[in-house]
This record gives structure tokens, sequence and C-alpha cells, in this order.
């Protein structure tokens, strides 16, 4: 599924530490753990269950909303029984429009979207991750959005799902993505003059050390921490 | 009229004068001559908005002409902190966000883990009847709450009293299991953190049995009765539409007629298997609403029963060493601590399971990278999860998309056009709690 001339980069990151080493007799785990994060790797035809379904449904009708499958859709990914399909930015509203109103696909209710930060994901630091849910079929759906760190715009689905209203503004408030066209873009959940935002990985947790009969306990973040 | 505590001030938007229960005579006086329009902040510290929810208000006389809503007041990064522990003690954080439903967040937790590991047929039958056992007393303790102080934000005093009364019977139930009234972390990836003392099953019958006969009473007292009805019927309606663009689910979309209710339409920890009914009304209104609240406590005990039925000795935790969290627990002289029995299998009979307790305790297990979406059907509607994991021993992201926060959205569409004691009854029937809303 992923068009052709398009390179996929291969690891979101790679993870260094003293343990969790399991390719080692050494049942500690201490063993100088290097691992790789793989990308999701794409799903080829047959998708199973009603993924199928949806897929053809969605190429099928997306030209009627002036994009196209192949213009809208990065990547499919199934994994754990879940569908994801990763869509380029500029056609997301299409997309969540076809998903809305397509008869054969009717997702009334969005989920909402949470934002994931993978600072070390070249190109595409910010995912933009949105759920919705079929009433009428019994069915879900994820689509997926990546940005890079330096632009992080993405449009607004709120003229199609009113519901992503304050889900918008959470995200960019957690993780400063922007969502253009959303009417009043403001934190919801951190004060107004808040500085940063807390769930970028870069953010840091923050803590006192805690001393507890004679013992100083460091933060959470700053403790030992196995991989 | 220079009040110390309740000055009057100039900003770019007019004149602000505080208000803080002095005559309100006198502050008209003061205004007398400006504009109709007043902007009054409800909360985040008054005793009708359900938790510290802060109403922002335009009136015009005592009709609302905007209503907003201010949040954030209760959020703790819960989210954030998950991400520095491991994938067990996330249960522990996790159960604090809606916190009168914690079976529910936990469950929504754990299923999504047991998802990214690939476990989910794993999980014994026992611990599953559990937890569907769990979340449905917790179901009916959440609605007696939400009976409980929307009753009171009405002026309805006894539906308090009768509430949080019927309320503690069943937190003695989760005290009995879990140990803790709120906030048990007993649910855990897995199963659950241990099987039912003796004498439980015994208890929760008896509760059961007797919790009926105490809701007729709220029924009795309420349903019909004229003053609550005047109250609630035709007030905060919503219909299916507003509720489906809104993405509100739960008794709010229930009320409309439809049946949704995802245990029906997509279940979980085999929903599928017990026999109760998806109570809907058609009115759209707070009413509406409450009687929902009333017929799914009902039917939340009759699950409650069937779980006891088909409760059957067995494990309750899955049989993986490498995820089954070792330790068990006793009570100890001081009311906590280790399982001796435990303690002395560990230190005096298995190297191995020294080993596996030492390494879970502190590393935790490590999940397979990749992302999964859980959801539940929580007392307030969908409670969904987004879990991301890296391949670590820690969660890499966990969102929460809680109810309350979603329907929270609706109080414009509710309340614009009403009178302002009717927001006071629309919000309550949404029944939003601030610590899912704000996380």
């Amino acid at each position: 599924m992923v068009p052709a001339g398009q390179k996929l980069l291969e690891v979101t990151q790679v993870r260094e530490g003293m343990f969790g080493s399991t390719d080692s007799g050494d049942t500690s785990g201490f063993g100088g753990l290097v691992t790789a994060v793989p990308v999701s790797t794409p799903a080829v035809r047959p998708f199973g269950s009603y993924f199928d379904v949806i897929a053809d449904e969605l190429a099928a009708s997306l030209p009627d909303f002036g994009t196209s499958w192949d213009k809208a859709v990065e990547k499919v990914v199934v994994d754990r029984d879940e569908l994801t399909l990763h869509i380029r930015s500029s056609e997301l509203v299409a997309v969540a429009q076809t998903l809305r109103d397509e008869p054969g696909l009717r997702f009334e209710l969005c989920l909402g979207v949470s934002g994931v930060h993978y600072p070390t994901y070249e190109g595409r630091e910010l995912h933009a991750v949105y759920h919705f849910r079929s009433v009428t079929h019994a069915r879900r759906i994820r689509l997926e959005v990546s940005m890079p760190d330096s632009n992080p715009h993405v449009p607004s689905i709120m003229s199609v799902y009113p519901t992503t209203d304050w889900h918008e503004r959470e995200t960019y408030d957690f993780f400063g993505i922007i969502f253009d066209g959303h009417p009043h873009l403001t934190r919801v959940l951190m004060p107004d003059d808040w500085q940063g935002h807390p769930q970028r990985k870069d953010y840091p947790l923050g803590g006192v050390p805690v001393e507890y009969k004679g013992a100083s306990i460091p933060p959470p973040d700053t403790r030992r921490s196995y991989k | 009229m220079s009040d110390t505590y309740a000055p009057t001030y100039e900003t770019t938007e007019g004149r602000v004068h505080t208000v803080m229960g002095q005559d309100w005579d006198s502050v008209l006086g003061a205004a007398e001559g400006e504009h109709e329009r007043v902007v009054i902040n409800m909360g985040p510290q008054h005793p009708s908005t359900h938790g510290v929810l802060r109403l922002i208000l335009e009136l015009d006389g005592e009709t609302v002409t905007e209503a907003r809503c201010g949040i954030g007041y209760l959020h703790t990064g819960i989210e954030k902190n998950l991400e520095y522990r491991t994938w067990t003690q996330g249960v522990t954080f996790v159960t604090r966000m809606d916190y009168l439903s914690p079976f529910f967040n936990e469950t929504a937790y754990c299923l999504g883990v047991e998802k990214l590991l690939g476990i989910t047929d794993q999980i014994p039958e026992r611990a599953k009847v559990i937890r569907v056992m769990m979340m449905e007393l917790n179901r009916v303790s959440s609605h007696l709450v939400a009976l409980a102080t929307g009753g009171m934000e009405l002026g309805a005093l006894t539906a308090m009293i009768f509430g949080f009364r019927e309320r503690e019977s069943i937190l003695d139930l989760f005290e009995l299991v879990t140990g803790l009234r709120m906030n048990s972390a007993y649910i855990r990836p897995g199963g659950v953190a241990q099987d039912l003392p003796a004498g439980a099953e015994k208890q929760i019958r008896d509760t059961i049995m007797a919790l009926p006969r105490r809701f007729k009473d709220t029924a009795d007292m309420l349903v019909g009765n004229s003053v609550w009805m005047a109250r609630t019927s035709n007030i905060g309606k919503l219909d299916l539409a507003g509720c489906m663009a809104l993405g509100v689910t739960g008794p709010v979309l229930r009320a409309t007629g439809l049946p949704e209710d995802l245990r029906k339409t997509m279940p979980y920890s085999g929903y599928e298997s017990y026999e109760f009914d998806v109570i809907t009304k058609d009115t759209s209104d707070a009413y509406g609403r409450f009687l929902i609240r009333l017929g799914e406590m009902e039917q939340s005990l009759n699950i409650v029963e069937q779980c006891l039925d088909r409760l059957q000795p067995g494990a309750v935790m899955v049989e993986d060493k490498k995820i089954a969290w070792p330790a068990q627990l006793s009570i100890g002289s001081d009311g906590q601590g280790n399982s001796l029995d435990h303690i002395r299998h560990i230190m005096g009979e298995s190297m191995e399971a020294l080993i596996h307790h030492f390494k879970l305790v502190t590393e935790g297990f490590q999940v397979p990278a990749g992302q999964v979406y859980s959801a539940v059907e929580s007392p307030r509607g969908e409670l969904g999860v987004h879990m991301v994991s890296d391949g670590s021993t820690k969660p890499y992201r966990v969102h929460y998309r809680d109810p309350s926060f979603t329907n929270l959205q609706a109080v414009a569409a509710m309340c614009e056009g009403g009178q302002i004691a009717d927001v006071i009854a629309a919000v309550a029937s949404i029944d939003p709690v601030m610590g899912g809303v704000d996380r």
C-alpha cells in the first residue's frame, strides 16, 4: 500500500541501556541493550475482518469528496485486529467527511484526537491519532496523521465532527500541534499562560526527591530506568 | 460600597463587579445605567457545579444567552506520569482519573495492555467474572452518586442522603474485596490483584438482595414527583443528532431512544454471555436520564447476581509468570502486608520465584511495540484508551478518552436559551466527574 517512490523511515528510535537485553543467556538482563523500534509494517490485502470492506468503500467514495485513495492514504496498518489508515494531512478533512457521510461507512462518532510525540522519528515527530466508531455497522477505524516538529500544522476536523473541539484544544495544549481552522484554539486543561507543551517527550516530568527514614528517593524521571 | 474582598474594577470589557454574597440590590444599584448584559462565573468553587467546574454564563435577566465551561482545575498530569512507571504501576494512576468509576478506568487500561501483549484469550474465566462483577457494582455506586448529588443540587436533600447511604453499602463490598473503598488498583494486567476473600460472595449476595427495596424508596420519592418533574422534565434537551455531533455517549445518548451500549454492541470481558436490557427513554431530557440511571442500577444488580452464580474456583491471574504480578497480599497486624506463604516461597523454596519476583517488581514486563484502542461502557459513556508501546517496560503514551470530558461539551447546547436555574439540572444530568475530565 506504500506508493512507489516513497521512502519509509525504518525505525522511530533506537534505545540503549544497561539492562533489558533478552538475547543473551544472562537472566539478569545485563548486556548492553540496543533496541531499534521499527515503524509499523504496511498491511497487504486481504486485510481481514471488515477492514477490506472499509477500504473498498473508502476507495470507491473518496473521489466524490474531492480526493482519492492514492492521494489520501499513505499506508494501511492492520495490527492486533485494528485498522489504521495513515492519512496525508492535506486530505484529512475530506477523508473524515467521507467516513461520516458515506452510507456504507457511517462513522457517526468521532472519539477525539490523541497526540503522540516521537522526537527521534525525523520529519514525522508529531502524530495526531483519530478514532472513529460506526454505531450503524459496529466498526472502528483509526486515522493517523504525522507532521514534522518544525511545522506542526494539521487541518481541524471540527467542521465535520464538532466533538473534536475540546479534543483538538487538548492536543494543542499538550503537544503544540496546531489545528488549522479551529475557531478558538486555546489551552483547555493547562492554565492560559503556561509555557511549553507538557506531554512532549522533551518536556521534563519534574518532581523533587522525597526523604523517607533517612533515605532519599529521587523523582521518577531520574531513577534508574529499565527499557 | 468599597469592599476589600469584593472590589469593583475596570477592564477592557467593561466594569467588573465582584459579588460575594452581599446584598444583591447594592450591586444592581452600582451597575445601574450600564449594559443589561451580565456575565457571571459560576464555580469552580460552587456547590452546584458538580465538582471544580467553572461555568461562564452570559445572562439576560434570568435567561442564559451563552454558556461556556472552564475546566482544568483538577488536572494532575496522570497521562504524563504513566510514561515514567511500569505497565503494572499504571493501574494505580488511572484508577484515580474518574474517581467515581475506578474499576472502569482500570479495566479499560488492562484490556489495552492485554491486547498489546496478545494475551486477551488467556485471562482466566474467574478473573473476567470478577471484573464484570466489580464493574457492575461500581456502575451502581456511580449512578447512586449521580442521583444523590443531582438531587442535592436541585434541593432534594433526601435523595442525597439515600443515595450516599446506599452507596456506602457498595463501598463496603469494595473494601472487603480490594482493601480500599476507592482507588483500589485491583484489576491488573493479566487478571485481578487477588481472589475474593472468604465470605465475600455471601456478603455481596446479601447486599444486592437488600438494595432493590432501597432503590424503590428513592424511586417512590422522585418518579412522578411534581416538583422533581418540574425541575427536570423538558430540561437540558439534547436530541440524537446533537449527541452524535458532540460525541455524547452513555445515559445522555440513551435518553434519545438509541439503545447504544458497548456492552451489547461491542462486548468485552464476556458481556455477550450475560442477560440484561439496555434501558432507553425517548424524552432526551434530564428526567429521562434520571430514569435511565434508575433502570441501569437494577440491570447491574441483575448482572452481579449472574456473576455470583457462575463464579467457579480457579486462578485469577494469567499463568505466564513473566507477566503475572508475583506478590500476594495478606492482612498483617498493621492491616497490610505481604503474604507469609509467598515470602516463604521466594526466600526459602524457589530461586526462580525470587528472580521473577525481583525482576517483575523492579523492572516490570516488556510490552511489544504497537498501539491499541480499548473501550468500555462506563457509567458515563464510552471510556476509551489509546495506548502506545515502544516495546519497553513503560507505556510510551496513554491517552484517555473520558466520557465526562466529551459530554461536558454539550453544556452550551443544553443550557443556552434556558433559565439559569435549569443550568444546574442540565449539568447534573450529564453527570460529569471532574477527575475524569481533567485527568
